[in-house]
């Protein structure tokens, strides 16, 4: 298990360095960032000044070594418009953000396994055909439309829920977040609703696949045979089994979850780390873009490497196989 | 070619009839197949079927801004969905809002295809070192979101039509790139593939004419559920202000640009050129699920 | 021996949109307390449905739709879902048969055996259950049943899967065992093992046993009666011996034929001529009627009615007068 865990681990290090390398060409030379960091009243000897200072006189290679060795000290830069460390800045909004993308995944999750599996044990009722039509819908609609149907109607028409901001925050157990103050709550259910409608349909369809598959399966009939309840068979032995590709694809959509949470976050005007790339691309903050996606690929490559962990502790067909 | 395709249970023996009777097994099919023709044929001739040109200056009035669906001016003109805060007809809009969403997602689409087919096959016939790398540099791009990746790509190059539809292939293309080599990998190693390798004809011909025909149907569907990810992906970007320039309003710039007067009242500007999206999306993708549904011999019921 | 199991007339019926499919059609059968039946037909001819129908396990869109199932005297396709559910693995157990597939793979053994314990009688505590659970994993020969209980099914070879089957089956200890092809996915001599095994243990715990198989063969050797089934129906059943000595219906004649080693070495092998008729559309008149080389026209009119024979066989054919005997 252990060499199964540290073999994972490197090879989730080498994609970070392959895509770190990535980045940094994509976004430090495509383009000359001189014309963005520097006044254009400045003279020539000011110029050379900031080239010097940023490395931008130097090889390629070595700019990137250099920007890798930053990076490992947690330094990625300044960013022009807030003036303060890129990273800084990131981490600060982060919180907001991954109280966003939780709380949508919890929604995605306990919404949608129960309705996929009711729609897979009876693929031709009249509520099947209504959770499947909806999902398709839920499939289909761009976020930020419905996030804007969601603001017209709860906080616009029946002005039951704020549309923009985040609410108060409380301290628990070492947790600073909005779930645990009702202000905090009733700001983060519209944006949160919004950004699990998509995820929720694909839990949905998942949910439905595994359950239409499984529940024909020689096992279950077995366990009729045995004469256990319809409600075990469902709990224990379908959903174990379903479970397997559930978990594999939300942990490795939850990575989509904090990149499509750019959208929700600026039509509900969330301030996390979503909005403040957008605005970023914006004021052309190149600093703040790069650290950005290092933190997001950061995040993918560990949200892969969880997967694959958990993954091999629910099939032990997996497990087995990893040891050896 | 006909013989041919029938043999590979792709396209059923007597063509399109019987294609035709399959895709009609699905009501909602058929209808939805309706709906997208009718959007299409409206996207195409704009300028003919909308009541007025929305960006013919001559022909908008400010005093008409923002009036609600239904209103007229004092001309006696009804603007059945409203004006935005312009004065702009929101349904002549709309129609022409159509025609760049469409146009913008069918272009990207075509491209993603034409350049996601040539390496899926090539990687397919050829394998090798070729073969690994390019599926490597697919594997990794899909497992990062599409609005990141244009987010990225617009973040480097700046807003505008053509970025935007770079942006647009680049998202596009490894979905194209997998779901040819899939198919042609299985192709491949059919007989006649070797037949027309014993008649020694050239390795471009044997790809285009013998294996890309017998890859079209899963091509033809990774297109349709694509081409209706394109145009979502498109007006996101749009709405955010990243995509398209003002100049091109698409779909999601006329919802970005009402979505202001949303909390004065002023429904109508965000909400009407939504619902013409979503019936695009909608119907594209539904047309895309009997499609997949027909082609995948698995699913056959 | 008064008779543990008494199907009479049973008719399940499967309702698809192409028609009525009548898989089983008028079975009539009884096992007696502790007897091994062998229930014998090609695929299609209804007996795994037969056997479904016991265990109240029989999928949309088939149900039954005539006859009864008498276990004890209690007419099991009267019972409710709730009633029924008691019934199965606890005095009525299943055998399925493959063994890769039966068992569900994320679970471990001691949850798939302790669960059919704790379901049927949750006063049993979780160290009774765990005790019981061992103990029949030891009676089926499996070695070192404590440290097999926590493993996962895909760390057992087919036929060790198929012992656990067995042993779960055993576990309530049931009065009947309906054992579907329980050996046709097993290697040749895991077959004979299983096979043994099985007869023993019925005999130690005086369980009866439904075997249903296609294999003439398999169960000629641990069957006290045979039963051969034909498009949904019974054609002949009595006891071991006579059946097999000399079958009187020519479609066990002609499953006799067809065993590998009946015949003489060099000599062709037998074969039935011709296909199993749709169960949709079944011809008016004995359903054996495209096959058989006795046919006459009172076949191709009526269908024949059961018939006892002296040495206690019943047997659906025309060419058997009443109380005849070969």
């Amino acid at each position: 298990m252990t060499a199964f865990i540290l073999r994972r681990s490197l090879q989730s290090i080498i994609v970070l360095l392959v895509m770190s390398l990535i980045v940094f060409v994509g976004v430090n030379l495509v383009g000359d960032p001189v014309d963005m960091l520097i006044n254009p009243e400045a003279d020539q000897f000011e110029i050379d000044r900031v080239i010097r200072e940023l490395g931008l006189d130097r090889p390629v290679a070595e700019q990137y070594w250099y920007f890798m060795i930053n990076a490992f000290q947690g330094d990625l830069g300044r960013s022009f418009v807030f003036g303060e460390p890129a990273l800084k800045l990131i981490i600060q909004r982060m919180p907001a953000t991954m109280e966003l993308a939780l709380f949508s995944l919890f929604i995605a999750i306990s919404f949608g396994i129960p309705l996929g599996v009711y729609a897979g044990l009876k693929p031709t009722s009249k509520i099947s055909r209504t959770i499947m039509a909806s999902s398709i819908l839920g499939f289909s609609m761009p976020t930020f439309w419905v996030g804007i149907i969601l603001i017209m109607f709860f906080s616009v028409n029946l002005g039951w829920l704020p549309s923009t901001g985040r609410g108060d925050v409380a301290t628990y157990f070492g947790i600073t977040s909005s779930i645990f103050t009702l202000d905090g709550l009733s700001h983060l259910f519209l944006p949160a609703f919004n950004l699990a409608l998509f995820k929720l349909s694909s839990v949905i369809r998942l949910a439905r696949a595994g359950t239409r598959e499984v529940i024909l399966q020689d096992y279950i009939k077995f366990a009729r045979a045995k004469g256990l309840g319809e409600g075990r068979i469902i709990r224990v032995h379908l959903l174990k089994n379903i479970m397997i590709p559930i978990v594999t694809v939300i942990g490795l959509e939850f990575g989509s979850l904090i990149a499509f949470s750019t959208v929700t976050e600026t039509v509900f005007a969330w301030p996390g780390m979503g909005k403040l790339i957008i605005d970023a691309i914006y004021n052309l903050d190149r600093p703040i873009v790069v650290a950005y996606l290092m933190i997001i690929v950061l995040i993918f490559v560990t949200l892969n490497l969880i997967v694959d962990i958990m993954y091999s502790f629910l099939d032990p067909r997996v497990r087995i196989k990893g040891v050896s | 070619m006909a013989g041919k395709t029938a043999t590979s249970g792709v396209v059923p023996a007597s063509g399109w009839q019987k294609f035709w009777s399959d895709f009609s097994e699905s009501p909602t099919a058929v209808g939805a197949l309706f709906v997208f023709l009718v959007v299409l044929f409206i996207a195409i001739f704009a300028p003919i079927v909308s009541p007025t040109n929305p960006y013919d200056l001559a022909s908008v009035d400010i005093m008409n801004s923002r009036l609600e669906p239904g209103s007229q001016d004092f001309e006696g003109n009804v603007f059945w969905l409203g004006t935005d805060g312009a004065g702009r007809d929101m349904l002549s809009a709309i129609f022409y809002g159509l025609r760049v969403s469409l146009g913008v997602g069918a272009l990207s689409g075509v491209v993603a295809l034409i350049i996601g087919a040539a390496v899926g096959l090539s990687a397919a016939y050829f394998g090798g070192r070729f073969e690994t790398l390019a599926m490597r540099i697919v594997d990794i791009q899909l497992s990062f979101p599409s609005i990141l990746m244009a987010l990225v790509i617009l973040a480097v190059f700046g807003k505008g039509v053509e970025k935007t539809i770079i942006a647009l292939v680049l998202v596009q293309w490894a979905y194209y790139a997998r779901a040819a080599r899939a198919s042609a990998l299985v192709e491949k190693n059919k007989e006649y593939v070797e037949a027309a390798q014993c008649l020694a004809l050239g390795d471009r011909r044997i790809i285009l004419h013998h294996i890309m025909p017998n890859c079209l149907a899963p091509l033809i569907v990774v297109g349709t559920l694509q081409t209706a990810h394109a145009i979502s992906l498109e007006a996101t970007l749009s709405f955010l202000g990243l995509g398209l320039p003002i100049t091109e309003p698409s779909l999601g710039l006329l919802i970005g640009n009402g979505f202001e007067f949303m909390y004065s009242g002023d429904y109508w500007i965000s909400i009407f050129p939504g619902v013409a999206l979503l019936i695009t999306i909608v119907s594209i993708n539904l047309v895309g699920d009997q499609l997949r549904d027909i082609f995948n011999p698995r699913l056959q019921r | 021996m008064d008779p543990i199991l008494q199907i009479k007339d049973l008719q399940t019926h499967f309702f698809t949109k192409a028609g009525v499919l009548k898989a089983v059609d008028g079975v009539s059968l009884e096992i007696g307390a502790g007897e091994i039946v062998g229930l014998v037909g090609e695929s299609g001819s209804g007996k795994s449905i037969t056997g479904f129908s016991i265990m109240g396990l029989v999928d949309a869109p088939g149900r039954i739709v005539g006859g009864q199932i008498l276990f004890k005297g209690q007419d099991l396709a009267k019972l409710s879902p709730a009633e029924m559910q008691a019934y199965r693995g606890n005095r009525i157990a299943m055998i399925f048969q493959d063994p890769m597939m039966t068992l569900n793979p994320v679970l471990r053994i001691e949850t798939q055996m302790v669960e059919t314990i704790l379901s049927h009688d949750s006063s049993v505590s979780k160290i009774d259950a765990h005790a019981r659970a061992r103990d029949a994993l030891g009676l089926v020969g499996i070695s070192s049943p404590d440290e097999r209980l926590r493993a996962y099914p895909h760390q057992f070879s087919g036929g060790m899967r198929q012992r656990v089957s067995i042993a779960i089956a055993m576990l309530n200890r049931p009065d009947l065992i309906i054992a579907d092809e329980p050996t046709t996915a097993l290697d040749v001599t895991i077959q004979g093992q299983v096979i043994h095994e099985m007869q023993r243990l019925c005999q130690e715990t005086k369980t009866a046993l439904l075997w249903i198989t296609h294999d003439l063969a398999v169960v000629a050797g641990i069957a006290e009666r045979i039963c051969v089934m034909y498009a949904g129906r019974v054609v002949e059943q009595g006891p071991n011996a006579n059946v097999i000595a000399a079958p009187m219906h020519p479609y066990t004649t002609g499953l006799l034929g067809s065993v590998p080693g009946q015949n003489r070495r060099g000599q062709p092998l037998q074969q039935i001529e011709g296909m199993v008729p749709s169960l949709m559309n079944l011809p008016t008149g004995c359903a054996f009627q495209n096959r058989c080389n006795l046919v006459s026209d009172i076949c191709t009119s009526t269908n024949p009615d059961a018939i006892s024979t002296k040495d206690g066989r019943l047997v659906r054919c025309h060419n058997i007068a009443a109380g005849d005997s070969a």
